[in-house]
């Protein structure tokens, strides 16, 4: 006799905790299959747009600290390099230096998280996720004794930075650099052939390369689905091109390789911060800027490859020390748009884990 | 390549839309004026005689040693929270390692992040299931006023608009020591309560 | 390096292939008329030397007479970019015709647009509001807005 089912709807969130922030999915279900899903957001939408129009451009920095809280020196980054293309403001060298290792500890950092969520939402409750934060806490160190401050930086300037490196910084950070692949290879020895991950994860939730594409996806979910296209390589910004890294790639598009992708930038992320510290000159961290900077009418955009994707601020300036618009490019928002697709025919209990992978965090969706 | 998006729900969006739309509206409505805080007994202690029974003492002292957080996570806060539970600054030597997802098994409401009016109503109904005694600490500068985006359309100035709080913790985000220092204001707090009153 | 188009270089083709819809190509972007953007793009989109594939964004800025409408594409085949803007002057019912048959990137950001800046997009499934909530009263990114 066959079973008759209806289809129900189920709210899924804002306050769930695997829900990475507040984020709402009306979810229709037939039995535990989705068959359609409603993805709802704006619980966190604060008018960061907004508030940027009236504050000047240096007192906007805190503000895009705020988008994407786990990767503020990134936010921090394409800010500052978009007042700079609108200004013609040059940087100097130390300070094009420091920039690359900081933002590239902090993809490291955010990296972590989002491989220790992925795994506390697969069932390995807290065990990975702890570890995870292990190595955080000695990333957050490094980053306290530069700016003072664990989560929300608010350290980069426009022209470069006001205070530089105090002297124990490099000592600890090459203590980090020797530590960090030891602890990566602990993580692969315990979790990249695990059974339970590779059934949870494998062939789970996959984005074909042509809908990647089409939805404008970047970073990790991207290029999990096959995509080579990393804004280092094809775009340099700041001084990339001068360091020598490789760009890994999966290649199915599923949960799997998306953590893969992301355990496999960690490495890359390290290599170039080895090459980084190597060839640090001295000098001058910040370029000769005026207190209250009137950058000429126009417009910019400048991006960069934040660790969720390409991070983007679209400027428009009208000459005065005020931007006129700040658009924000969030790199969360457009890899979400293909959620539903994703979604459809699988459980809820694997709904959790797409979305877990595709690692968003809703300050950067929301604004 | 052409995928077809139009929505196709076997509910209707629009009238569920209007239905929450019209919740938020009337809570923003409804709380002009922040809750007082519910600790005006404190400043009445000097003039009243309090001899704390040996009732209220073991009461109180299980109430406040294992306090279980309910979930609530809005922002960049919620971070800072999940440090403290971790194994650098240890919350479960205070009993509260358990992050309780189901609010009516939970007595604490940290509230780490920012509110907007369009999370509030689920804010206060949340706080609405859980079982009385529980206590509200607000974490960070977002919880206490409003914070940096205190000017803005979206976001409510402080908890106290909707729910009272008990303790309020500065910072932007508080480190988990502030936040700990916190927890530990709210354990003093409780061991001064009678049953007499409620 | 990506190579950022100058709207002169595409703008013999689109005149060839559209005429009249362009009107106003400079140095960093090319100005085209709201009713014609959806041809506009496909035609970037699908032809082979152009074949601009990944929208990086779409902005709209409130410059108080007219909404202005940034797009920016980015071909990966070929790694060059084009800014392309369209004006719309109406500030009661502003209505300008969606993309998003041709990238699906640019759902989620249309609606957000609907939402805070008020400008309707013809042809758009799903236009309602994205981050704030059903009864809202006004749109809060235009300059007018208290």
């Amino acid at each position: 006799m066959a079973l008759k089912t209806e289809p129900f709807v189920l709210n899924i969130g804002p306050v769930h905790p695997s829900t990475h922030g507040v984020f709402r999915m009306r979810a229709t279900l037939d039995g535990e299959v989705i068959i359609d899903m409603e993805p709802v957001f704006g619980y966190l939408h604060r008018g960061i747009e907004k508030l940027a129009e009236e504050r000047t451009y240096t007192g906007v920095i805190p503000l895009t600290d705020r988008l994407d809280y786990l990767a503020s020196m990134s936010n921090n980054l394409a800010y500052v390099l978009a007042v700079e293309k609108l200004a013609g403001i040059p940087v100097p060298e130390r300070a094009e230096y420091l920039r690359v290792i900081l933002a590239e500890l902090q993809r490291i950092a955010s990296h972590l998280i989002a491989v220790g969520a992925f795994l506390n939402d697969c069932g390995a409750f807290f065990t990975p996720f702890l570890y995870m934060f292990r190595e955080r806490e000695k990333i957050v160190d490094l980053f306290e004794m530069v700016s003072g401050q664990r989560l929300l930086y608010n350290y980069m300037r426009i022209g470069g930075f006001t205070q530089d490196i105090p002297d124990e910084f490099l000592p600890a950070l090459d203590k980090f650099v020797r530590q960090m692949p030891g602890f990566i290879d602990e993580y692969d020895r315990l979790l990249a052939e695990n059974e339970i991950l590779l059934a949870r994860a494998k062939g789970v939730g996959i984005l074909p390369k042509e809908l990647a594409i089409n939805i404008c996806a970047s970073g990790p979910v991207l290029r999990g689905s096959g995509v080579n296209w990393d804004i280092r390589k094809v775009d340099p910004y700041s001084i990339y091109d001068r360091f020598e890294f490789d760009i890994p790639t999966g290649s199915a598009g599923d949960c799997y390789d998306r953590y893969r992708v992301r355990v496999q930038e960690m490495r890359q992320s390290l290599r170039i911060i080895e090459q980084a510290m190597k060839q640090l000159p001295s000098g001058a961290v910040r370029s000769e800027v005026p207190h209250l900077i009137h950058p000429p009418t126009g417009e910019a955009y400048a991006h960069i490859e934040a660790p969720k994707g390409e991070l983007g601020f679209y400027l428009v300036s009208d000459n005065s020390i005020a931007p006129y618009r700040c658009h924000i490019r969030a790199p969360s928002l457009m890899n979400l748009t293909a959620l539903r697709e994703m979604m459809l025919g699988w459980k809820i209990q694997d709904a959790i884990i797409i979305f877990g992978s595709i690692d968003i965090t809703m300050g950067e969706v929301d604004r | 390549m052409e995928v077809d998006i139009t929505p196709r729900h076997i509910y209707s969006d629009t009238e569920l839309d209007r239905t929450e739309g019209e919740a938020i509206e009337a809570l923003k409505r409804s709380t002009q004026q922040p809750i007082p805080d519910p600790d005006r007994w404190l400043d009445e202690e000097l003039r009243r005689n309090i001899l704390l029974t040996s009732l209220d003492t073991i009461l109180n002292w299980a109430r406040r040693s294992s306090l279980w957080p309910a979930i609530c996570f809005p922002a960049c806060c919620a971070f800072e929270l999940i440090a403290a539970n971790a194994s650098r600054f240890d919350l479960s030597r205070f009993g509260m390692e358990i992050l309780r997802a189901s609010p009516r098994q939970a007595d604490l409401m940290i509230t780490a992040g920012t509110l907007t009016w369009k999370m509030a109503p689920q804010v206060k109904r949340i706080y609405e299931q859980m079982a009385e005694p529980k206590w509200v600490i607000a974490m960070g500068a977002c919880g206490i006023s409003g914070g940096i985006f205190r000017s803005s359309y979206n976001v409510v100035p402080g908890y106290n608009r909707i729910i009272p709080v008990d303790v309020y913790v500065p910072g932007c985000p508080p480190r988990p020591e502030a936040l700990i220092h916190g927890i530990r204001m709210l354990h003093h707090k409780i061991s001064k309560r009678s049953i007499t009153e409620g | 390096m990506t190579l950022a188009l100058s709207g002169q270089e595409v703008v013999a083709k689109l005149e060839q292939q559209f005429p009249g819809s362009v009107i106003e190509s400079s140095e960093n972007n090319l100005l085209v008329k709201s009713e014609s953007i959806f041809d506009v793009a496909e035609y970037l989109k699908s032809s082979p030397e152009l074949d601009f594939d990944y929208l990086n964004y779409i902005a709209a800025v409130d410059y108080y007479d007219y909404f202005e409408l940034v797009y920016q594409f980015t071909s990966m085949k070929h790694n060059h970019s084009l800014v392309l803007k369209t004006r719309c002057y109406d500030r009661e019912n502003p209505a300008v015709p969606s993309v998003v048959r041709l990238w699906r990137g640019a759902d989620f950001q249309e609606r957000e647009i609907y939402d805070l800046m008020g400008i309707s997009f013809e042809g758009h499934p799903n236009l309602k509001r994205i981050v704030l909530w059903q009864g809202f009263e006004g749109h809060p990114l235009r300059k007018d807005y208290l």
